[in-house]
């Protein structure tokens, strides 16, 4: 994907035409071409990466896990609060194990978006800062 | 079993071996490189490795027990299989990208990244062995239950003729297709698996107006347990410590999951890390829409066969789903629930001996013996080998435990993921400091404590259900150790890190920290 969008820049092909493309920022590699990790580690870009991950990421992870984890721990502790019916033959307990298929469902399609939409593109910014795509 | 068709159900079965087989040698290759054998050149998209996710982790244990469970305890059997569903998000959002960015055949690649390479390599295959053997004895001695079951086999030598030729087949699905032979058995019998739930499920519905409250009113009415069977605590509320063990095997179960040796190696069969991603998504759907349909089949083969005759059926509560199949479709019916039920089985199986063999012949043989300097294709040749020889122990652990009671054993292969992989998992990719003394506590701190907890357990010793019975060592109340043996594994791995005098490779941990985000350095797009 984010190979699609860097200019052409086979050197061999490229010397002698005039462009009007900036010349883009240093690249973050050592004297052989390989990546230099820690000044890649410490460029705002991946910064900004992990803090997007982070944002995400933790705060999800915990919610879930509390969730789940206190589903079971009401269905253990709490069997007359499960038991008390909602709708027919359907209980509290059913109606939350239920929501426990909905919320991990839609917390899958949520992060699946917020990847494509706010990690993908500053993955793509992070390692436009290497010779990697080029390669 | 009662108006099964034994000769339709080998047919239905046959079939699917045949066609399977055929396939796995159209698609393997005959000099296949390490990459080939052990991921498929990383060429399956997300939406085929999802699927064959599902199918590595779907087991006989959760079509036949789950629905099952729900027949006999009801709510409560429900509740064990919401876990399995819910486990995906720590797949979805920690494992997947970072361990298809950092590593490329096994674990041992993700633990040993920043660590000496030899030890941690050592340790990630002793862990990754003991689980896959651990969780293949379990299936092994269920296809001798199933035969028992449904091919009316009943003779200890008829079961153990069984019990061979699983391991047969599953270890020339092996040899001959490599992961992505393995592969493509996994999305057929994954699909075969699903189409079968969904279309039981449709019908039980319309057959009740598609009303849910109808199947389970007219459930509760064919129980001895009435209107509880719809409550919690029918299965583990009988004392503090049923509960307790309870929420020690939730916690097992929905850390466990992303961690099981088989469905890591899975995540390296795509290109990268959005294809990871991908494939945890599609993963989440098969696996939500199983378990839904299996909550639908359990309380509708109340519902239509009755609790009395689930009970007194060969094979008690795991013949639920097969005699719900032959109520609604006669033999034939029957016969294609049996024979999906048994690819599972093997599929499960095959996708096992895989996982075993690339971690010895990767990280033991060319990292261990060799020091990383092995000959790619004698690394293949002792893979292969190595799977030869993890059929022959399954086939003989197989044979040994059936049946015993050993479904704890893949409780067990749970907890253990999640003690001795997740801990050190998390460690290396989030904890700067975590050095290789930290990853060796860890392991074997997860990994013992484990094993040693389960073998003073009920589950072994002192209990009317144990293995033996007979006699009582256990001092440890719990069968599910995930309770204990995951905190301290995380706390082995904590002291470990502390008490040692080396630090972290800071250069090494710079360039983990960027990879497993982002992949450079890995050569993935």
């Amino acid at each position: 994907m984010a190979k699609a969008i860097l200019p052409p820049t086979d050197p061999g092909r490229a010397r002698g035409f005039a462009t009007f493309e900036e010349p883009g920022p240093p690249l973050l590699v050592d004297e052989a071409g390989r990546p230099d990790y820690a000044a890649i580690r410490d460029s705002a870009d991946f910064r900004e990466l992990r803090r997007r991950t982070a944002v995400f990421v933790l705060p999800a992870t915990l919610g879930f896990l509390a969730w789940y984890l206190g589903y079971v721990a009401l269905s253990a502790y709490l069997p007359e609060f499960m038991g008390a019916k909602v709708y027919g033959m359907i209980n509290v307990g059913m109606v939350f194990g239920l929501l426990q298929f909905v919320t991990t469902i839609g917390l899958t399609l949520l992060y699946s978006r917020y990847a494509r939409r706010r990690l993908d593109p500053q993955v793509a910014a992070v390692r436009a800062l290497t010779a990697e795509e080029r390669a | 079993m009662t108006g099964g068709n034994t000769a339709i159900n080998l047919g239905v079965f046959a079939v699917f071996v045949l066609i399977t087989l055929f396939v796995v040698y159209k698609v393997g290759s005959r000099n296949a490189s390490a990459s080939d054998y052990y991921a498929a050149g990383s060429s399956f998209t997300g939406a085929q490795n999802g699927i064959a996710l599902s199918g590595d982790f779907l087991s006989a244990a959760s079509f036949l027990g789950i629905s099952g469970s729900i027949a006999v305890n009801g709510y409560d059997g429900f509740l064990y299989s919401i876990g399995w569903v819910v486990s995906w998000l720590m797949g979805l959002m920690i494992i997947a990208e970072r361990l298809r960015n950092t590593g490329r055949f096994t674990l041992g690649d993700v633990l040993a990244f920043r660590m000496r390479q030899r030890p941690v390599r050592a340790a990630a295959a002793n862990v990754t062995l003991v689980i896959s053997l651990f969780y293949m004895i379990a299936q092994m001695a269920g296809a001798g239950a199933l035969m028992a079951l449904l091919l009316d086999v009943h003779t200890k030598g008829g079961q153990a003729v069984v019990i061979a030729v699983v391991g047969i087949v599953m270890v020339m699905y092996v040899l001959v297709g490599g992961m992505k032979g393995t592969t493509w058995v996994q999305i057929i019998k994954a699909v075969l698996l699903i189409l079968c739930v969904t279309l039981m499920t449709v019908f039980l519905l319309g057959k009740f107006g598609f009303s849910l409250s109808a199947i389970l009113e007219t459930a509760t009415r064919n129980t001895p347990l009435g209107p509880e069977l719809l409550e919690p605590g029918v299965r583990y509320g009988e004392s503090a410590l049923s509960r307790l063990d309870f929420i020690s095997l939730a916690l097992a179960l929905v850390l466990g999951t992303a961690s099981l040796p088989h469905v890591l190696m899975r995540f390296y069969t795509v290109p990268n890390a959005r294809e990871a991603r991908r494939s945890v998504v599609w993963a989440t759907w098969m696996m939500a829409t199983f378990y839904l349909c299996t909550l639908v089949i359990g309380f509708g083969a109340l519902a239509l066969v009755g609790s009395e005759t689930i009970q007194d059926a060969p094979g008690g509560e795991n013949s639920a789903a097969p005699l719900l199949a032959f109520r609604v479709g006669g033999a034939v019916l029957l016969g294609i629930v049996c024979a999906v039920a048994f690819a599972t089985i093997l599929a499960v199986v095959a996708g096992l001996t895989l996982t075993a063999s690339a971690s010895f012949a990767h990280d033991v043989y060319a990292n261990v013996i060799k020091r990383g300097a092995a000959d790619p294709r004698s690394e293949v040749r002792v893979a292969r080998l190595t799977a030869v020889a993890v059929g022959l122990l399954a086939i003989a652990g197989g044979i040994a435990a059936n049946g015993q009671n050993v479904a704890f054993l893949v409780a067990l292969a749970f907890a253990l993921a999640a003690s001795a992989n997740l801990s050190t998992i998390i460690y290396s990719m989030f904890w700067k400091r975590f050095n290789t003394n930290g990853t060796l506590w860890a392991i074997y701190g997860g990994l013992g404590s484990c094993v040693v907890l389960i073998a003073f357990s009920p589950a072994v010793s002192g209990a009317r259900t144990s293995i033996l019975p007979d006699v009582d060592f256990a001092w440890f109340p719990l069968g599910n150790p995930g309770l204990v043996s995951i905190p301290f594994s995380f706390l082995c791995g904590w002291l470990g890190t502390l008490l040692s005098k080396e630090t972290a490779d800071p250069a090494k941990q710079a360039e983990m920290e960027v990879r497993s985000l982002t992949g450079i350095g890995s050569g993935l797009r």
